[in-house]
């Protein structure tokens, strides 16, 4: 393993400390020590965002934390989802009186935790909803929503309910903001490599030289299906004819579209990817009304690339447009 | 009435928690053939926590409740709630019992399975631990049912859970992680299957033990 770490098993501790003195005008530690809040949390009668993920999606799920978008962050092992009682704290942390909305990726141990932790938050009267993100069009099949787990179109769902709850919407109205979000919102990946959890110290999954695995998951879930290497055009034509006919995206759509790394892609390549994403929207009279390309939602070392797309109506591209300022995006 | 005393039960946690330490390597090399390879590291972070809470004095449901505790709140994931679930509800029907009979223990085994149901929704054939479970649940009031002796009970439950584990072999994963992966799951174990049969094999060997 050519990694920069200490003792394996430590690596998420060692993260957030770094992270605190980095960010500290973004974020705050908290008593929970798996638990991070921003220095905006907790504001008087405003609705508190929380959500909470396993550690390796850097910037996900902490470096959302911050003004406008997330208050507190409940952070798990790698890979692993947080604890019931992070999420709990979290709750405690981002609630200002107005209720909480827990954003988070449908994934089986997270739904878990959120659910007992909503329990233990309604016995101290903190009202929590929740918005489970399923934009991931590989994982399931489209009858199958329930099914589908959430991956990149998370970091949208946030900018919008952050936004929505900046604004001084009710719970209600950040919730329905937020499923709108994630409803008008479908990814897929591409995987190249496979990645390693440094505690495990081998890859858990094998990606052939020459090969990538198209619908990767961001675990390391290997992909639903294996292809040869395919040039970066090719690959934007895979992602397009899996993403956009399954919403489906229509002429005349206006679209945000995420663009993300996997965590060992150059970014120079995802601009290549995106080049021809965007011809692709375009021939099909699809407008792209904004596009975010970088690493925003990674898996570890792995290579490859992620293609998010949200449709757009009034409401959300104001709620797009709200600023906001976090370590993993700033829209001013 | 045979059995055991519930104070004399403590070594039962300290046997489950030498178990899953001993396995934590086997148990992430299963879990990364078709899941992401940390169910050992999980599983014996837990576990290796709960040995350092155990206290002197502490009888078999005090040590099963805080095993079950600490899963719950600080282990997180799947086996977090799933685990921390199942000793708890153990914990909890046997708290007060001096004498740990085979009704005291077939309860502690029916409570446990039907609070990971509620919570996890698997179903026999799913490819998760609850393949164990059931039939070794179910096992277990069987031999009940036929007045078998406590140990007895527990060798046929044993049984139905060392099967239940090798039937997930050849199951496909209909839920959790690897239920992403479709006809690709099939032919690995199941890792949480495996760690949940190791447990129950551990639990009434020291049982058998105590009796």
């Amino acid at each position: 393993m050519q990694r920069i770490i200490n003792i394996p098993d430590m690596v998420v501790e060692d993260m957030l400390k770094g992270f605190v003195k980095a960010h500290s005008d973004l974020v705050k530690p908290t008593k929970n020590p798996r638990v991070l809040k921003s220095k905006w949390a907790g504001e008087k009668g405003r609705v508190g965002v929380v959500t909470g993920g396993g550690s390796g999606h850097k910037p996900a799920f902490i470096g959302y934390c911050g003004k406008n978008m997330c208050d507190a962050i409940a952070v798990g092992e790698i890979f692993s989802s947080p604890t019931a009682k992070a999420f709990y704290d979290a709750f405690r942390e981002a609630d200002g009186g107005a209720g909480v909305a827990c954003l988070y990726g449908n994934y089986a141990g997270d739904n878990m935790n959120v659910r007992m932790a909503i329990e233990l938050a309604e016995e101290d009267d903190i009202v929590v909803k929740k918005v489970v993100a399923n934009d991931d069009v590989a994982s399931a099949p489209k009858t199958e929503p329930e099914k589908r787990r959430g991956v990149a179109g998370e970091v949208l769902m946030w900018k919008i309910g952050g936004a929505k709850a900046a604004k001084g919407g009710t719970l209600d109205e950040v919730i329905a903001a937020a499923q709108k979000a994630i409803d008008n919102t479908r990814s897929v990946g591409i995987g190249l490599t496979p990645c390693t959890i440094p505690a495990v110290g081998h890859p858990n999954f094998e990606i052939k030289p020459g090969t990538m695995e198209v619908g990767i998951g961001h675990h390391g879930e290997p992909g639903v299906e294996v292809s040869e290497l395919k040039t970066a055009d090719e690959m934007a034509k895979t992602m397009v004819d899996i993403v956009v006919p399954d919403m489906p995206f229509v002429e005349g759509d206006e679209l945000a579209v995420i663009i993300s790394g996997l965590g060992a892609t150059p970014v120079m390549e995802l601009y290549i990817l995106y080049n021809r994403i965007e011809e692709l929207l375009s021939e099909k009279g699809i407008k792209v009304y904004k596009a975010f390309v970088g690493n925003y939602f990674t898996s570890l070392e792995m290579m490859g690339a992620t293609f998010t797309a949200m449709k757009l109506d009034d409401e959300l591209k104001e709620l797009l447009d709200t600023p906001c300022e976090t370590m993993g995006l700033t829209v001013t | 009435m045979s059995g055991f005393l519930n104070k004399d039960g403590r070594v039962i946690v300290e046997k489950l928690i030498a178990t899953i330490q001993a396995n934590k390597e086997y148990l992430s090399d299963i879990d990364g053939l078709i899941g992401d390879g940390d169910h050992g590291i999980n599983m014996n972070k837990g576990f290796t926590m709960c040995q350092e809470r155990l206290e002197d004095g502490m009888n078999m449901s005090e040590a099963l409740k805080t095993l079950g505790r600490v899963l719950m709140m600080e282990i997180g994931g799947s086996m977090g709630p799933l685990y921390g679930t199942l000793f708890s509800k153990m914990a909890r029907a046997s708290k007060g019992e001096e004498v740990i009979t085979r009704e005291v223990y077939g309860r502690m085994l029916s409570d446990a399975v039907a609070g990971i149901s509620e919570l996890g929704n698997a179903k026999v054939g799913d490819k998760t631990l609850m393949d164990v479970l059931i039939p070794a649940d179910e096992a277990y009031k069987k031999a009940l049912a036929a007045d078998k002796d406590f140990a007895g009970c527990l060798e046929d439950m044993k049984k139905a859970s060392d099967e239940g584990w090798r039937s997930t072999k050849d199951l496909v994963a209909k839920i959790g992680r690897a239920s992403r992966l479709g006809e690709r799951s099939r032919g690995v174990l199941d890792a949480g299957a495996t760690s949940c049969n190791l447990i129950l094999q551990t639990m009434a060997d020291a049982m058998i033990e105590l009796i």
